[in-house]
C-alpha cells in the first residue's frame, strides 16, 4: 500500500519532460555558425535544439546565440565565444541548484534565474582571469583570448 | 596607419573610455522596476570586488580585476551581438478553477489568452503546466483532478494551435499550496494551475 503510493508520487514529481532527461535548456536563437560539442562530437546548434550538462557552445567570428535554461535563467552568446556548460543542477519543486559556466573567450550577456533567487552565488561564471558569483540578475562578461 | 593614429588620438580624448578597458570585463545591469543585482568577482589573485550598481564594472587581465567606470554607449557596443541575442525572458502565469472542477474561474480567462499571446510571440516555445488542487477530497483524487487541470489547459492551447510537443504537464495535486490550511478546507488560491513559458 506505501510502496504502491511511493511510486505514485515519484511519476507525479517527475520533471514534466517536453525535453529529455539530462536536458538543461534550449537555444532559442542562433545566427551565423553556432555548434555545440558533447562527447566528443560536433554538432550544429539550431534553434530548438536542447543543451545538456557538459556541452560547450561555441559561436563563429559571424555568430551569437540565446539559450533559456530550466530554471528560467538564460545566457546570450556574442561572436567568438567558447562557453561550456560545466554543471547544472536544478530542482524544481525547491528551486535549489547550482549552475557553473565557463566563459574561454567572447562575450556573454547573463540574466540568473531561480538557482540564484535561492541561492546566491550558487550560479558561476568562470573566466580565464576570475571567477564571477551570481547574486542577480543581468550582467555582461567579456573574456579575452590568453 | 591613419587608422591607428586616430583610434589612439580618440582613446586620449575618451580618457580610459570603450579602448581603455582590458580584455576581461564584467559590467552589471541595471533591472527592470529599478533593482539592481549584484555580481561578485573572485580574480585568480587580488581580493574579491562586489559589482552591485547599474553599469558598475570591472576590468583586468592575467589573473587580476579592478573596478573600472564604462558608459553605457561603450558598452552596447563591445556587446551588442551577445545583447541583441537575449531570449525573450521567461514569464509565468497562475490561472485559478471552480471547485472540483478543470473549468477555469471567469477572472482567469483573460489570463488564458495572455498565456497564448505570450507563446505565440516566441519563434521557439517551450511550456509547463503544472496543476494543483486545494485540499478537499482524497489525496489521490486530488492528484487525478491536477493533471486532469494540466491537461485541460494544454488541449486548449493545442485547439489554438500551439504545437502539442512544446507542452509539458504534470499535477501536484494538494501537495504544494499556495495557502497551507488543514485538511478538507476549500481554497481557493490553491485550486490553480502554473504555466511557465519559456
Amino acid at each position: 500500500m506505501f510502496a504502491a503510493r511511493l511510486v505514485v508520487l515519484a511519476t507525479l514529481l517527475a520533471l514534466p519532460a517536453a525535453a529529455a532527461d539530462g536536458d538543461i535548456g534550449q537555444i532559442k536563437s542562433a545566427t551565423g555558425a553556432v555548434s555545440i560539442e558533447r562527447a566528443g562530437q560536433r554538432l550544429v546548434a539550431t534553434p530548438g535544439e536542447r543543451v545538456r550538462q557538459t556541452d560547450v557552445v561555441s559561436t563563429g567570428p559571424d555568430g551569437a546565440a540565446g539559450i533559456t535554461f530550466a530554471d528560467n535563467s538564460t545566457m546570450a552568446l556574442g561572436p567568438d565565444t567558447t562557453l561550456a556548460l560545466e554543471r547544472f543542477r536544478f530542482d524544481s519543486t525547491t528551486n535549489e541548484g547550482a549552475f557553473a559556466t565557463r566563459l574561454s573567450h567572447g562575450t556573454l550577456a547573463v540574466k540568473s534565474g531561480k538557482i540564484v533567487q535561492q541561492t546566491p552565488e550558487a550560479m558561476t561564471v568562470q573566466t580565464p582571469t576570475a571567477i564571477l558569483g551570481v547574486r542577480g540578475t543581468e550582467f555582461l562578461v567579456r573574456a579575452g583570448k590568453e | 596607419m591613419r587608422h591607428a593614429r586616430s583610434l589612439i588620438v580618440l582613446c586620449g580624448l575618451l580618457l580610459l573610455s570603450a579602448c581603455g578597458l582590458k580584455p576581461d570585463v564584467v559590467v552589471v545591469l541595471p533591472e527592470d522596476g529599478g533593482k539592481v543585482g549584484a555580481v561578485v568577482v573572485h580574480p585568480r589573485s587580488g581580493p574579491a570586488t562586489v559589482l552591485d550598481k547599474p553599469y558598475a564594472a570591472a576590468h583586468g587581465a592575467s589573473g587580476r580585476m579592478e573596478a573600472v567606470t564604462v558608459d553605457q554607449a561603450e558598452v552596447g557596443t563591445i556587446f551588442a551581438a551577445a545583447l541583441a541575442a537575449r531570449p525573450v525572458p521567461p514569464r509565468s502565469f497562475t490561472l485559478y478553477f471552480r471547485e472540483g472542477s478543470d473549468e477555469l474561474v471567469l477572472s482567469s480567462k483573460p489570463v488564458f489568452d495572455a498565456v497564448f499571446a505570450e507563446i505565440a510571440r516566441r519563434k521557439i516555445a517551450d511550456v509547463v503546466v503544472i496543476g494543483h488542487t486545494d485540499r478537499v477530497g482524497l489525496l489521490v483524487e486530488n492528484d487525478k483532478l491536477a493533471l486532469k487541470r494540466a491537461v485541460a489547459m494544454k488541449e486548449t492551447l493545442i485547439k489554438r494551435g500551439i504545437a502539442a510537443e512544446t507542452i509539458a504537464v504534470a499535477g501536484r495535486g494538494e501537495r504544494e499550496p499556495v495557502v497551507a490550511t488543514a485538511d478538507e478546507v476549500s481554497e481557493p488560491k490553491n485550486r490553480r494551475v502554473e504555466i511557465s513559458v519559456r
